[in-house]
C-alpha cells in the first residue's frame, strides 16, 4: 500500500454518467470514461486492510484480490493488476460493468466513508486490458484427450468451459439461441453493455480452443444420452430461465408480456436482427407503462422502455419501500437493505411500493388499466410472512403495455433435465453434491440452474468451482494437468 | 510434598524438564593478599554468606534454602589431626590431596560407591589414604534439605607424582574417572553422589543450606585450626525447590551469578572438539576425560567444567576466563592491539560462553572475579588498609570501618580483578591482560595464518542470475506473492526488518493445512526473568557478527596455525563470497559442494534416504581433507527437489558432532529456501557458519527488471540494505536471547520445535524441545514434493501462491479472526444478541475444522452434568476477566477509557499498558464510573510510573515480556507522542520513545524479587503480578517467581500483541498459552508453590470454551485484548503502528478517533455472553464452583486429527499431564504469598513522620542503615501520596540522615517532600523511580579514599525516575539516570551507558564517564566535566550532539547544580570548579539530544506565535 492516507485525502468519485436527455436517445453505454489519475486516486482510497472484508463471504463472491489490484492501479501497474484480476475473474469486463458489487458494501472504509469505488476500478482493468492487447488466448501446454460438454452459454457455462480449456480438456460449449452468451447477450440492454464486449472474449475462448455450437437444443436435436457417450463429463448451465407468473385476471390480454421477452426482443433489433417472424414487436413508444418487479431486471426494462419512446413509467413493487440508508436489520458487512436508485430511475419513472396487482383488464383484448391493492407485510397463522392486502386502498391506473419483471423460479424442467433424469432440490432448483455433480455420474451442474437466479459473479464462481470438480473427475487422481 | 529421589531433580515428566532450571544469586569471596591463612578468612566468608541471604532464595519449606558452600584453602593442620582421628596419617603440607564427596545416604549403596572410588584411586597409580566422616549438624537443615541429605565423607589420596601440577592434573583425572564410573554403575542412589572437590589445594564445604545454616551445620568451619587465606562463597537462588545438594556452589574452581544462554552450542561444540584434542599434558588420559563436560549438568556446573579443563590442560585461570568469557572486543576501536589480538586468535578456537554472568574462580593461590561483556551482574569490591580484599555481589556484606577502607570499586564490564596470594598483590585488569596477550606473538600468527575474506582474490566464475525458471523456483521454495510485498521490499527500502501489528491468529506450522517451511516449526526462544535480553542497536559496542569459518583447531594447543582459518564481517555471503570460497586453492581451505537435493521420483520417503547419503558425503569429504562444505540446494528442476536447508545442515552439524569431526570443516549453506531473518538465525542456530541466499539475491534483481524497486534502489543497492535488514535482524534475534556474538549463537540450537516428531529431533536437532510431537520426515518430504508439485505442474497462467499469513486472503492461510467472526462478534455485542454470539462461538470453537490452534484438538470430558442454575453466576464469573495491556499511546484516549469503565463496571480489571495514566482519572466519575486502570503496569521503560501512580493500583504488573515480541524493546514514533502522551510519559511532545528490551533492574530472578520487594512496599494493598510469555521453560522461571513473591503470575500466549511489532517476531517467537500455561500448572503443582499464586493467561481468548479450557489447563484468572478491542470497532486493519486506524482505536488524530463508535455497554456484554457460555460447559461438566475446575486438566481428552495430514502425529499425552502429588497439595492458589514487609525499615519511619504526613510540619530523623535494609523509603512515598496525591509534601518536610551502606532501591520512588541524606554508600538501583524527593549521597567522614574517584552508589540508579534530585559525592556503576524523565542529579562519575534512553531531567557529571554514554538519549540534557578530553569517544552519538556551554540559561543552571551539589554534598571537587568558575566552564559538554532539541525550538516557535495571534 503506497499511500497509508490515501482514504483521508481522497473522496469516493464514479465516472460520471452521460446526461439523460443524450443517453436516452441510443443505445450505447450510459457511463463516460473516467480519467487514470482520478482511477488511481480511487486506488490509494483502498486501506489495504488486515481483514479485507470486500474479498469475504459477505463480499465478492469471486474473491477477487481486491486490496492488492487496488494497490497496482494506484501505482499505475495496470497489467499486473489485470493479471491478479483474471487469476480469480475470466470476465472481469462483465462484472465490472453489472455486478452490483457486494464487495462494496462489505468495503471496511464504508463503515465510516463511501467504499472504494471497487467495481469501476475493475471495469477501468479490463478494459484497459482489452485495449491494450493484454488479453491474449491461454492456450493449454498439452491436452488431456478429454471432453466436455457445457451446456448454455451464459456466464456460468462460459466461465466453465474457459477454465476446462485451459487445463487441456477438450469443451464444447452448447447453446439453444442463435448466438452466445445466454443472459448477458439477451437479457441485458446495451446500454449497461455493448455486446462486442462478449464479442471479444468469445474470441479469446474460441482462440484457446472452445468449440461453440449454437441453436442446439440439448435433448431435442441432440438427445440426452448421446450426449452422454460423446462426452466424458457434462456441465449443465441452463439457467433458471423459468420467470415468476402473475396469475391475475387479465393476464392473458394482449400488451402483458415477460420482461424476458421484452428484452430479449430489444437486443435482438440493436443487433441488427429483424423482429423474427412469429413474434409481435413489443414496444414502449408513447405508451403508458406498468412495470411489475423492483428488481434489476425491471430497471432493465425501464431503461429500455425510456429509451423507446414510453409516454409515462410506474414501477410496482409489492415489498414495503426500503429505507434510504442501509437498515439496521442488515448492519455491515451484510449486504444491505436499502433503496437502490438505478440509472433508469434516474431517468425518470414513478416507484410505488407495497402494491399487489389484483387484475387487469381492458378491451379488445388489450390491456387498458391495471388494478392493484396496498398490501402490508404480516405475518401469517403458519408463521410465514404473507401480503395482506389492505381495504379500501384500491388503485387503477392507466396501463397500455404491462412488463412482468417478477424474477424466477429455477430452471426450465421440461426436455434436458427430465431427459437426463436429473434430481431436483426442494426449491426445485438441480441438486448436486459438494463436488458440483448431480446424481447422474458425469454430470454437474453450475449457475443459476443449481443455485437459483443470482447474479453474475456468483455464477462465474459456480462455473469456475465447477470446472474444478469436473476436472477432479477427469484426472481421477492422476494429475497430468494444473487445476482450474 | 513429595521427596523426590536422593537429592536429584525430578525426572523429566509432562511439560517439565530439568534441563530447564535456572539459578540467581550472591557471590563473593574474601582473600588476604599476602596469602596469611587464617581461621578469620573463614568466618568472614561465612558472614560475607550470610548478609547475601536476601540473593538467595527458600524454598516451598521456608527452612531449606536453595543452596549455599563456601571454598577454602585445604588446612592443613586441621586435617593433619582430623585424619588421623580417623586413623589416616597424613603427609606434609601440599604432598596429599582432599576429596570431599556427597555419598549415598544408603549404608551398602555408600560402601559400594566408595569402592569404586578406591579403586579408581589405586588404578590411577595414587594412594587412598582413608576416609573421614564429615561430622554435620542434621537439626540445623531445613525438613526437606534432611530428607534428602546425602552421607557426606572426605577422603585423602597421597601424592605418588613429582610435581603439584601433576598431581593436581592426576586428581582431575581420577575425579572425572570417578564420576563417569559413578554414572555408569548400577547403584540406585548414583544421582546423589557428588564429588565437590578433589584437590590438593582447596576444598569445598556446601550443600542444600540457608546461608545462616552453614556455620552450625558444617562442624569443621568452627574449628579454629581451619585456616585459609581465602575463602570464596555462594548464596544460590533456584527457579526450583528441588532438594539437590549438588547444585550448590562453589564448584571446584568457579561460583557463578548469572547464566549461560549458549550453553547447548557451547557442549556440543565441546563434545565435537574431542575428535581434535591432543596434548602432551594429559597424554593418555585425554579419553579418560571423555566427555569433558557431562550435559545433565547446571550451566555453571558446565561452565567450572570447561573453565578446569583448560586449567588443567595447560593455561592459566585467567587466561581460561579469558577464552571463555571475552570482553567485547570487536566493536571496541580503543582496545590495545595485542589484546585484540589475543581475543581474535581465541575466537578461533572457542565461542564465547554467552550470557549475563559474575563470576569468581580461584585455584587455591589466586582469587579473582570477572564480569561479561556487558557487565550484566553486580560486582562490588573493597580492599582494606590490613590487606584484605572483598568482592561480593553487593556492597556492605562485611563490616569495615570507614577508615579502614584503602579502595573501593566496581568490576567494570568485561573485566578482571584478581589477587595472587603467592606474589602478595593485586593484579588489575591492564596488568593481567597486559601479560597474558603478549605471552605469544598472537598479532605475528594472526596475520600469517588468518585469512580475511575481504583479502580472497575475486571469484573468476560468478553464477549469473537469469529470469527463466524464476517463477518455478520460487514456488518450489514456498515463495509467496504476500513475501514480496511484506517482507522483502521493507527490508530494501528500509534496511530493517518488516513490522506488523495485532499479533497473528494463522494456524501452527503444523495444523495448518497449507504446506510450510520447515522454519515455521521452529521458535525462538528469548530470555525472561532469569536473564536479560540486550539491546542491540543501543548497546551495539557489545555485539558482534564477526565469524572465523573453517576447521576449529586443537583447543588445547597454542600454535601459530590454530588460527588458520577464514574471517567474515557477516554471516549472509554474497554469490561472489561464496565463489571466493569455493575458488580457493590453498589446500587448507579446500571446499567441496554437496548436493542437498532428493529425486522426486523417490517420492516423499526419498527425503531421509538423501538427507543420510548427504551426511555420508560430508563424513567422506573430511576423510579426503576438505575444509568447507557447502551445502547447496541449487539445481532444483522438475526432478531434483530441495532438502529443506535446515534439516540439510543440522543433519550434517549433528552427525559430524557425533563423530567428533565437526571441527574438522567449516559449513557453508547455499539456498534458495532462506529469506526471511528467522530462516538465517535458525541456520546458524543450528549449525551452519554462514549462508548464501542465493534466490532472494535473484528475487531482488527480478524485482528491479519489473520496476517493483522503489526509485533510487536498483538491485545491487537492495542486495546491500537486504543483507543490512537481515544483519540488524539477527542480532536482534541474538539479543533477545542476551547473546551477543554470531560465534556463541552458531549451534546453539536457541529455539523450540512445535509439531515435530521425537524421531526428527532426536536424530537430526538433538537436543531441542519439541514437547507434543508432530510430524515426521516423510510428511517434511511431502510439503517439499507439494511445493515441488505447484512449480513444475505444467500451467498457463505463473501466478505464485498469495500467502496470506500477515494479511487475511480467502484464497491465503487460515485466519482465527475471519471476517464472518469480527462481524458476529460486533453484530452481537452491539445489539446485546446471544444467539448471535453463540454465532460467534460457533465459528470459533469449531476449529476441529479450522485448527487454527491447540485447543481446537482438546474435547471436554463432560457428563455427570447439574443443572446450570447451580453455577455460580456470569456476575462472579467476569470478575476473573481482564482487558489487556494496551497502552494510552497504542491505543486512543476513547478506546483505552472505553474499557476501563466497563471493567470497573462489572469488577473486572482493565490495564494501563505501559504508558502510564492521567491522575484526573484514579478519580471517580459523578455517575459513580471509573475510568481508573485497576492494573498499571511496570514496564522496561518505566513511563509515568511514579509513587502516585503505584498507590492508585489494585494491581501493579511487572512486564516481563510481550507476546507479540517477547525480548525486544519498542519505539513510540515522534509523531505519535502528543501534548497529553508527553505529559503522561514524562517526555516531549514530538520525540520518539524507546522501551529497552530488558528491565534494567532484572537482570536475574532475585533483581525480579527485588523489585517486586519495591512495589509491594510502594504499595502493600496491590497484588504484584509478572507478565511472562510462554516458551518452553517458562514454567522453571513461573517457579522461581513464585518464590520471587509474586502474588499472581500471567502467562501470555505468543499470539496477542498490539502496536507495533517486527513481523518476525510475531510469527517465529513464543508459544501459544495452553504449552505455557501448563508447563507452569505441572511445575509448581510439581514444586508445591501453585497455593500461593493466582495463574493468569491470556493470548487470543474469545469464547467461554477458551476460559473453561484455560481454567482446567490451570488458570484462574483470563485476559482479553483483541476480542474486546473488536466489539469496540476494530476490524483487523492491522495498521496501528501508521496512526491511521479507521475505526478511532489505535490512533490519536482527532479526526479519526471521532469515528470511535465502541460502548462500555458493548464490552460488558461481550463478557457476560463468555461467561455464560463458561457457565454452560461448567455444568455439562459438573462444575458448580469456578475455583473446582482449575487445574482439572483430567477433564480435557484430546482429539487426534486422524484426518489431518500433518496433526495427525500430535500428542497432548504431556500438556494433560498432572503430576503425582500428595494428597492435599494445591493445585489452585489457596493462600497469600508472604512479603515480609512488616519489619522493614520504613514502618519506624512512618511512625516517626506520621505527624509530618498529616501536618506538613517538618521532622528531622536520624538512622542507621545495612545492605539488608532494602527499599528504604517506598513505603513511606506511598503513604505520602496516597494523602497528598502527586505533588507529595512540601519540601524538605521529612529530612532523614543515615549512616552506613545502603541496601538495594535506596530511595526508590521517593516522594516530594523528602530528603534521604546517606553517609556511606548504597548498592544498586538508588533512587529508582525516584518521585520528585532528594537523594544526597557522600561517604563516610573517616574514610580516606578519595570519593570523586570511587564508586559509592552502584548499578542502574535513577532508573525510571521521573523527579526530584540526586546528589552524590562519589561515582556510580553502570546505568546512571538510565530512563531517567525528571530528575536533576549532580555526580562525580559514572560507569558505562550513562543516562542511556533518558527523555527528561538534567545529569551534572563532574568527572569521568564510561562508554556508551546517552545511547538512547532522546530528551532532557547532561553536562559533562570534560577533563580528559576524551569525552566524544565515550559517548554514544547516535542520538545526541555535543555542544559548548555558552548558553546563558545553560550556564545558570549549570552553576546552580554545582552549587547545591556542593552545598549538599559537600564535594571539594564541586567547590574548586566553582572557585574558578570562568576556566571550569568551558570544560564542560553540554549532551544534547538532536530531536529534543528540534522539539524545544519548535515549542518556542508556537510560543512566540501564540500571543501574537491572539
Amino acid at each position: 500500500m503506497a499511500d497509508p492516507k490515501g482514504f483521508l485525502k481522497y473522496k469516493r468519485q464514479e465516472p460520471k454518467k452521460r446526461p439523460v436527455a443524450e443517453r436516452v436517445r441510443d443505445w450505447k453505454e450510459f457511463y463516460e470514461p473516467i480519467a487514470e489519475e482520478t482511477l488511481k486516486s480511487q486506488g490509494a482510497r483502498c486501506m489495504d486492510c488486515g481483514v479485507p472484508f470486500c474479498q469475504s463471504h459477505t463480499g465478492c463472491p469471486v474473491q477477487n484480490m481486491i486490496p492488492d489490484w487496488n494497490d497496482m492501479v494506484h501505482r499505475g501497474r495496470w497489467q499486473d493488476a489485470l493479471k491478479m484480476l483474471h487469476a480469480t475473474n475470466n470476465f472481469p469486463e462483465f462484472t465490472g460493468r453489472l455486478c452490483p458489487a457486494p464487495c462494496e458494501t462489505a468495503c471496511v472504509l464504508g463503515i465510516i466513508d463511501d467504499p472504494v469505488s471497487i467495481r469501476v476500478i475493475e471495469w477501468n482493468i479490463i478494459d484497459r486490458g482489452f485495449d491494450a492487447g493484454w488479453v491474449a488466448p491461454v492456450v493449454p501446454a498439452r491436452r488431456t484427450g478429454k471432453r466436455v460438454a457445457v451446456i448454455g452459454s451464459g456466464p456460468a457455462g462460459l466461465a466453465a468451459a474457459q477454465q476446462l480449456c485451459r487445463v487441456g480438456h477438450g469443451v464444447t460449449v452448447f447453446e439453444q439461441d442463435d448466438r452466445i452468451g445466454g443472459l448477458l447477450r439477451y437479457g441485458i440492454p446495451d446500454f449497461k453493455m455493448e455486446k462486442h464486449v462478449i464479442d471479444r472474449r468469445l474470441e479469446q475462448m474460441r482462440a484457446e480452443g472452445v468449440e461453440f455450437k449454437t441453436g442446439v437444443r440439448v435433448g431435442t436435436d441432440l438427445a440426452a444420452q448421446d450426449l452422454r457417450r460423446q462426452f466424458d463429463a457434462v456441465c449443465l448451465a441452463i439457467g433458471a430461465m423459468q420467470p415468476r407468473e402473475l396469475s391475475v385476471p387479465g393476464r392473458e390480454l394482449d400488451g402483458v408480456h415477460l420482461a424476458m421477452d421484452y428484452l430479449t426482443q430489444q437486443n435482438r433489433l440493436v443487433a441488427g436482427d429483424a423482429v423474427r417472424p412469429g413474434e409481435r414487436p413489443i414496444t414502449a413508444k408513447g405508451k403508458h407503462v406498468i412495470i411489475i418487479g423492483g428488481g434489476d431486471t425491471g430497471s432493465d426494462c425501464l431503461g429500455t422502455a425510456h429509451r423507446q419512446g414510453a409516454a409515462q413509467i410506474h414501477q410496482f413493487e409489492i415489498l414495503p419501500e426500503p429505507p434510504k440508508r442501509r437498515a439496521e436489520s442488515t448492519p455491515w458487512p451484510l449486504w444491505p437493505m436499502q433503496l437502490r436508485t438505478s440509472h433508469a430511475h434516474e431517468e425518470g419513472c414513478d416507484r410505488q411500493w407495497s402494491l399487489s396487482t389484483t387484475k387487469l383488464t381492458g378491451s379488445n383484448g388489450r390491456v387498458e388499466q391495471l388494478h392493484a391493492v396496498r398490501v402490508e407485510l404480516e405475518t401469517g397463522p403458519d408463521g410465514r410472512a404473507r401480503f395482506a392486502p389492505q381495504p379500501g386502498t384500491d388503485i387503477q391506473m392507466k396501463a397500455d403495455l404491462v412488463i412482468l419483471a417478477m424474477g424466477f423460479a429455477g430452471p426450465v424442467r421440461a426436455g434436458l433435465l427430465a431427459d437426463l433424469g436429473v434430481a431436483l432440490d426442494q426449491r426445485g432448483n438441480v441438486a448436486v453434491n459438494e463436488d458440483h455433480m448431480t446424481n447422474i455420474d458425469g454430470v454437474f451442474a453450475a449457475g443459476d440452474a443449481k443455485r437459483g437466479a443470482s447474479l453474475i459473479v456468483w455464477a462465474i464462481r459456480e462455473g469456475r468451482d465447477a470446472a474444478r470438480a469436473i476436472d477432479q473427475f477427469l484426472q481421477a487422481g492422476k494429475r497430468t494437468a494444473p487445476q482450474p | 510434598m513429595a521427596i523426590p529421589h536422593h537429592g536429584a531433580m525430578p525426572s523429566p515428566q509432562g511439560l517439565y524438564h530439568p534441563r530447564h532450571e535456572r539459578d540467581g544469586c550472591g557471590i563473593g569471596f574474601i582473600v588476604n593478599i599476602k596469602g596469611e591463612k587464617s581461621h578469620g578468612i573463614v568466618k568472614n566468608g561465612l558472614q560475607i554468606l550470610e548478609n547475601m541471604a536476601h540473593r538467595g532464595a527458600q524454598g516451598c519449606d521456608p527452612c531449606t534454602g536453595d543452596g549455599a558452600g563456601l571454598l577454602i584453602q585445604i588446612p592443613h593442620e586441621f586435617f593433619r589431626r582430623a585424619a588421623a582421628e580417623g586413623g589416616a596419617k597424613l603427609p606434609g603440607a601440599g604432598q596429599y590431596g582432599v576429596g570431599m564427596v556427597f555419598l549415598p545416604a544408603d549404608p551398602a549403596q555408600r560402601r559400594h560407591t566408595e569402592l569404586m572410588i578406591e579403586a579408581v584411586v589405586h588404578e590411577e597409580g595414587q594412594q587412598l589414604l582413608g576416609w573421614r566422616d564429615v561430622p554435620v549438624k542434621e537439626s540445623s537443615l531445613g525438613e526437606l534439605a534432611r530428607a534428602s541429605m546425602p552421607f557426606i565423607r572426605q577422603f585423602f589420596v597421597a601424592r605418588n607424582i613429582l610435581s603439584e601440577a601433576q598431581f593436581e592434573r592426576k586428581l582431575y583425572v581420577i575425579r572425572k574417572r570417578i564420576e563417569h564410573a559413578v554414572r555408569e554403575s548400577a547403584i540406585e542412589q548414583r544421582d546423589a553422589v557428588h564429588v565437590c572437590s578433589l584437590s590438593c589445594n582447596t576444598v569445598v564445604y556446601k550443600g542444600l543450606l540457608l546461608p545462616n545454616q552453614m556455620a552450625p551445620f558444617y562442624q569443621d568451619l568452627a574449628d579454629e585450626a581451619v585456616v585459609s587465606a581465602l575463602a570464596m562463597v555462594h548464596s544460590r537462588f533456584s527457579t526450583n525447590t528441588f532438594p539437590a545438594w549438588s547444585l550448590a556452589h562453589p564448584y571446584r574452581y568457579i561460583c557463578h551469578n548469572g547464566e549461560i544462554n549458549t550453553l547447548k552450542g557451547n557442549l556440543n561444540w565441546m563434545r565435537a572438539r574431542q575428535g581434535r584434542m591432543h596434548s602432551e599434558l594429559f597424554d593418555r588420559d585425554l579419553d579418560k576425560l571423555y566427555p569433558i563436560i557431562h550435559e545433565q549438568q547446571s550451566d555453571s556446573a558446565c561452565l567450572d567444567n570447561a573453565v578446569e579443563f583448560l586449567v588443567m590442560g595447560g593455561r592459566s585461570l585467567p587466561h581460561a576466563m579469558m577464552m571463555l568469557i571475552p570482553e567485547a572486543w570487536v566493536g571496541n576501536p580503543h582496545m590495545d592491539l595485542d589484546r585484540r589480538a589475543f581475543y581474535e586468535y581465541h575466537a578461533a578456537m572457542m565461542e564465547p560462553w554467552d550470557g549475563p554472568a559474575a563470576v569468581c574462580f580461584t585455584d587455591g593461590k589466586t582469587i579473582g572475579g570477572t564480569l561479561d561483556r556487558n557487565g550484566l551482574r553486580p560486582c562490588r569490591f573493597m580492599v582494606t588498609y590490613d590487606g584484605v580484599a572483598v568482592l561480593a555481589s553487593e556492597a556492605g556484606v562485611l563490616p569495615v570501618k570507614p577508615e579502614d577502607v584503602r579502595l573501593k570499586g566496581r568490576l567494570q564490564p568485561g573485566k578482571m580483578f584478581l589477587v595472587d596470594t603467592v606474589q602478595g598483590r593485586i593484579i588489575d585488569d591492564e596488568e593481567i591482560k597486559h601479560d597474558i596477550t603478549r605471552r605469544k606473538p598472537y598479532r605475528q600468527w594472526l596475520l600469517t595464518h588468518r585469512i580475511s575474506l575481504d583479502e580472497l582474490p575475486e571469484p573468476l566464475n560468478v553464477p549469473q542470475p537469469g529470469h527463466a525458471a524464476l517463477r518455478q523456483q520460487q514456488q518450489a521454495f514456498g515463495y509467496t506473492i504476500e513475501e514480496f510485498k511484506m517482507i522483502l521490499t521493507p527490508m530494501v527500502v528500509t534496511g530493517e526488518e518488516a513490522v506488523g501489528s495485532m499479533g497473528t491468529d494463522t494456524p501452527l506450522a503444523v495444523l495448518s493445512e497449507r504446506p510450510q517451511l520447515l522454519f515455521k516449526y521452529f521458535k525462538q526462544l528469548f530470555a525472561q526473568v532469569t536473564n536479560p535480553p540486550i539491546d542491540p542497536i543501543r548497546e551495539q559496542l557489545v555485539m558482534s557478527l564477526v565469524t572465523n569459518i573453517g576447521p576449529k583447531p586443537n583447543l588445547l594447543g597454542e600454535t601459530p596455525e590454530s588460527c588458520r582459518r577464514i574471517k567474515v564481517q557477516q554471516p549472509i555471503l554474497t554469490n561472489a563470497e561464496l565463489e571466493k570460497i569455493r575458488e580457493i586453492t590453498d589446500e587448507h581451505f579446500r571446499s567441496k559442494t554437496l548436493r542437498m537435493l532428493f529425486r522426486v521420483a523417490d517420492g516423499a520417503d526419498g527425503l531421509g534416504s538423501a538427507v543420510d547419503e548427504l551426511c555420508r558425503q560430508a563424513s567422506q569429504a573430511i576423510k579426503d581433507g576438505y575444509s568447507f562444505l557447502i551445502l547447496s540446494d541449487r539445481g532444483v528442476n522438475a526432478d531434483w527437489a530441495p532438502i529443506p536447508s535446515l534439516l540439510g545442515v543440522s543433519a550434517v552439524h549433528q552427525h559430524l558432532i557425533r563423530e567428533c569431526s565437526r571441527t574438522e570443516v567449516g559449513l557453508i549453506v547455499e539456498t534458495g529456501e532462506a529469506r526471511e531473518a528467522h530462516h538465517f538465525a535458525c541456520l546458524i542456530g543450528y549449525g551452519a557458519g554462514t549462508v548464501n541466499p542465493y534466490l532472494a539475491f535473484r528475487t531482488l534483481i527480478d524485482m528491479e527488471r519489473d520496476g517493483y524497486l522503489p526509485e533510487g534502489i536498483d538491485a545491487a543497492t537492495a542486495q546491500q540494505k537486504y543483507i543490512k535488514a537481515v544483519n540488524k535482524a539477527l542480532l536482534k534475534i541474538f539479543s533477545k536471547m542476551g547473546i551477543s556474538t554470531v560465534q556463541s549463537y552458531c549451534g546453539a540450537q536457541i529455539f523450540e520445535a512445535i509439531g515435530l516428531n521425537h524421531d526428527l529431533i532426536d536424530r537430526y536437532f538433538t537436543g531441542t524441545a519439541s514437547r507434543i510431537g508432530g510430524l515426521g520426515l516423510r510428511e517434511l518430504g511431502e510439503e517439499t514434493l507439494r511445493r515441488h508439485q505447484a512449480a513444475y505442474q505444467p500451467t498457463a497462467v505463473r501466478l505464485l501462491d498469495y500467502g496470506g499469513e500477515y494479511h487475511y486472503r480467502v484464497q491465503g492461510e487460515q485466519h482465527n479472526w475471519s471476517p464472518d467472526v469480527i462481524y458476529r462478534l460486533q453484530h452481537a455485542t452491539r445489539t446485546k444478541n446471544y444467539a448471535t454470539y453463540k454465532e460467534f462461538s460457533r465459528l470459533v470453537n469449531d476449529e476441529s475444522r479450522h485448527r487454527a490452534n491447540l485447543r481446537g484438538l482438546l474435547e471436554l470430558r463432560t457428563g455427570a452434568p447439574i443443572p446450570i442454575d447451580e453455577v455460580e453466576p456470569a456476575s462472579e464469573i467476569v470478575k476473573r476477566f481482564k482487558t489487556g495491556a494496551m497502552s494510552f499511546g497504542a491505543i486512543s484516549k476513547e478506546a483505552h477509557e472505553t474499557l476501563a469503565i466497563a471493567m470497573n463496571r462489572i469488577g473486572g480489571r482493565s490495564n494501563t499498558g505501559e504508558g502510564g495514566e492521567d491522575p484526573e482519572r484514579f478519580i471517580p466519575l459523578p455517575n459513580g464510573d471509573s475510568k481508573n486502570s485497576a492494573i498499571k503496569q511496570v514496564a522496561s521503560a518505566r513511563f509515568g510510573v511514579t509513587i502516585h501512580y503505584l498507590v492508585n493500583a489494585k494491581e501493579l504488573q511487572i512486564k516481563m515480556a510481550q507476546g507479540s515480541k517477547p525480548g525486544e524493546g519498542g519505539q513510540l514514533p515522534g509523531g505519535k507522542v502528543d501534548e497529553t502522551i508527553a505529559r503522561l510519559r514524562y517526555s516531549t511532545p514530538g520525540v520518539g520513545l524507546i522501551s529497552p528490551p530488558p528491565h534494567h533492574d532484572i537482570y536475574s530472578i532475585e533483581d525480579l524479587a527485588q523489585l517486586i520487594f519495591d512495589l509491594k512496599n510502594a504499595n502493600p494493598g496491590a497484588d504484584i503480578s509478572v507478565k511472562l510469555v510462554s516458551e518452553v521453560g517458562v514454567g522453571t522461571v513461573a517457579a522461581g517467581v513464585a518464590k520471587a513473591h509474586a502474588d499472581k503470575i500471567l502467562i501470555s500466549g505468543d499470539s496477542g500483541g498490539t502496536g507495533a511489532s517486527p513481523l518476525s517476531s510475531i510469527k517465529f517467537a513464543g508459544l501459544p498459552w495452553e504449552l505455557g500455561l501448563a508447563e507452569t500448572q505441572q511445575t509448581l503443582v510439581l514444586n508445591n508453590l501453585r497455593g500461593r499464586v493466582r495463574i493468569e493467561t491470556d493470548g487470543q481468548l474469545k469464547t467461554g470454551r477458551d476460559v473453561v479450557l484455560a481454567a482446567l489447563l490451570g488458570a484462574e484468572e483470563f485476559g482479553f485484548a483483541t476480542a474486546p478491542l473488536i466489539v469496540e470497532g476494530c476490524i483487523m486493519m492491522r495498521k496501528c503502528h501508521l496512526n491511521t486506524c479507521p475505526v478511532g482505536i489505535a490512533t490519536h488524530d482527532p479526526a479519526l478517533r471521532a469515528k470511535f463508535s465502541g460502548q462500555p455497554e458493548h464490552v460488558i456484554n461481550y463478557f457476560f455472553f463468555v461467561a455464560e457460555e463458561a457457565r454452560e460447559l461448567m455444568a455439562q461438566l459438573g462444575f458448580r464452583r469456578f475455583d473446582d475446575m482449575v487445574g482439572r486438566s483430567d477433564k480435557i481428552k484430546p482429539q487426534r486429527a486422524l484426518d489431518h495430514w500433518k496433526a495427525k502425529g500430535l500428542d497432548f499425552s504431556a500438556l494433560l499431564h498432572r503430576p503425582a502429588a500428595p494428597a492435599g497439595t494445591a493445585i489452585r492458589c489457596v493462600e497469600r504469598q508472604r512479603h515480609d514487609i512488616d519489619q522493614v525499615l520504613d514502618r519506624r519511619l512512618i511512625e516517626q513522620a506520621r505527624a509530618a504526613i498529616e501536618t506538613g510540619r517538618p521532622v528531622r530523623l536520624e538512622s542507621p542503615i545495612r545492605n539488608t535494609d532494602r527499599t528504604v523509603g517506598a513505603m513511606l512515598s506511598g503513604e505520602i501520596a496516597k494523602r497528598r496525591g502527586a505533588a507529595g509534601l512540601p519540601a524538605d518536610t521529612i529530612t532523614v540522615a543515615f549512616t552506613g551502606t545502603a541496601g538495594q532501591s535506596f530511595g526508590a520512588f521517593l516522594a516530594g517532600g523528602v530528603t534521604f541524606v546517606l553517609e556511606g554508600e548504597s548498592n544498586d538501583y538508588l533512587g529508582k523511580g525516584l518521585s520528585g524527593g532528594r537523594i544526597v549521597v557522600y561517604p563516610h567522614r573517616g574514610s580516606k579514599f578519595i570519593p570523586e574517584e570511587t564508586i559509592l552508589i552502584g548499578n542502574t540508579s535513577l532508573y525510571g525516575a521521573t523527579g526530584g534530585e540526586c546528589y552524590v559525592y562519589g561515582a556510580a556503576g553502570e546505568r546512571f539516570a538510565v530512563r531517567n524523565s525528571g530528575v536533576k542529579a549532580v555526580i562525580e562519575g559514572v560507569g558505562d551507558h550513562g543516562c542511556e534512553y533518558m527523555t527528561g531531567g538534567v545529569v551534572v557529571v563532574l568527572g569521568r564517564t564510561g562508554r556508551n554514554f546517552a545511547a538512547g538519549m532522546s530528551g532532557g540534557v547532561a553536562f559533562v566535566y570534560n577533563e580528559d578530553g576524551q569525552f566524544p569517544k565515550r559517548c554514544n552519538l547516535g542520538m545526541v550532539e555535543l555542544e559548548p556551554v555558552i548558553d546563558d540559561e545553560d550556564v545558570a543552571l549549570l552553576q546552580d547544580l554545582i552549587t547545591r551539589h556542593a552545598t549538599y554534598a559537600g564535594s571539594r571537587k564541586a567547590a574548586a570548579i566553582l572557585q574558578q568558575w570562568q576556566t571550569a566552564r568551558p570544560t564542560f559538554v553540554k549532551v544534547m539530544p538532536i530531536e529534543y532539541k528540534r522539539a524545544l525550538a519548535e515549542r518556542a516557535q508556537r510560543a512566540r506565535l501564540v500571543p501574537s495571534a491572539g
